[in-house]
């Protein structure tokens, strides 16, 4: 099993992601190709779970547009993400916070986790 | 085919250039030993035989003892004669090398055995699909294998119920996506016969 490890690491190149985690808000910036020209476009949500390890790991990202509630899933080690700023650090119980798509509103909120120095 | 023996270590997946996850299957492979050389005026055909994986001196038999000392090797736990080598001796060692990445290999395995299936499993047979209308323990039946007085007899190779898996399957025209000569490894696109730690054959 290690050889796997190994060739992930390898294989994949060290995407230097900040360290997220459920109930976290962050902002992922991705590449899009349209024709021959890239383009970056960002997507603001709230991470609801992280899946997997290195090379296959992804992670959920719900965001609300308007009225309607939109999630992403990204592979962490995607090489069309560009970079992933941490704009919210959370407090939540649980690894998989699905019980967050029921809420709307006032409930709809996350506790902030404060890091104290 | 020239190729080599190897053992799958297992699946994880792997970018491309244009960003696209691709899935793919970790083989460690070689180095193999040609244990023998076979000729057309000795034996009637060409091919050379190699061996891979360690195997203990006290469960090899003297028989085969006396047959790895002759190519001066350990013994070795698999024997598999390819066709289509060249210029190779006895003793030589084979490694991963001779592939190429991008280029188009067989991979040749012993599936999982699943034990006896039923067709539906086994063949894909869709079964009954009702539940209702007087489906008592029919669900899962194969439904008629065949007329009735005329054959007479139920025709041969009709698909039934019986052993699935546990059976030498080759998975053709899988891509080398990477090999990484140093540590013995080849990583081809897509899925290969069989358990993680059995062993495999990579034909060219």
């Amino acid at each position: 099993m290690d050889f796997i490890k190994e060739l992930e690491t390898e294989l994949v190149e060290a995407q230097n992601l900040p360290d997220f985690k459920s109930g976290d808000t962050i902002t992922v910036s991705y590449k899009i190709k349209e024709g021959t020209k890239e383009r970056i476009q960002q997507f603001q949500g709230v991470v609801l779970q992280r899946k997997g390890s290195d090379a296959t790991g992804t992670f959920t990202v719900r965001k609300m547009s308007g009225n309607v509630g939109v999630e992403r899933i990204f592979p962490s080690a995607s090489p069309s993400i560009d970079s992933i700023t941490v704009n919210k650090r959370g407090v939540v119980r649980r690894a998989r916070i699905f019980y967050f798509r029921e809420r709307t509103g006032k409930s709809a909120r996350i506790k902030e986790r404060r890091i104290y120095n | 085919m020239p190729g080599i023996i190897g053992r799958k270590i297992g699946m994880t997946s792997i970018y491309s250039a244009e960003g696209k996850a691709m899935p793919c299957t970790v083989i460690e492979a070689g180095p193999c030993v040609v244990t023998q050389v076979k000729t057309q005026d000795r034996d009637g055909y060409e091919a050379v035989q190699m061996g891979f994986g360690d195997r203990k001196e006290k469960n090899t038999p003297s028989a085969m003892k006396g047959h790895f000392k002759k190519a001066k090797t350990d013994p070795k736990s698999k024997l598999v004669e390819f066709k289509g080598f060249e210029n190779l001796n006895l003793g030589d060692i084979v490694n991963v090398d001779i592939f190429e990445e991008g280029e188009y290999v067989g991979v040749v395995g012993t599936s999982k055995g699943k034990g006896f299936q039923g067709v539906v499993k086994r063949h894909g047979f869709a079964g009954v699909g009702q539940a209702t209308h007087g489906q008592h323990n029919r669900l899962r039946a194969p439904g008629s294998i065949g007329a009735a007085s005329y054959p007479a007899r139920v025709f041969k190779g009709m698909r039934m119920a019986g052993q699935m898996g546990n059976e030498r399957v080759k998975m053709e025209n899988l891509q080398v996506l990477k090999v990484l000569a140093d540590k013995n490894l080849i990583v081809v696109k897509g899925s290969v016969p069989g358990a993680k730690g059995s062993t495999v054959i990579i034909e060219k």
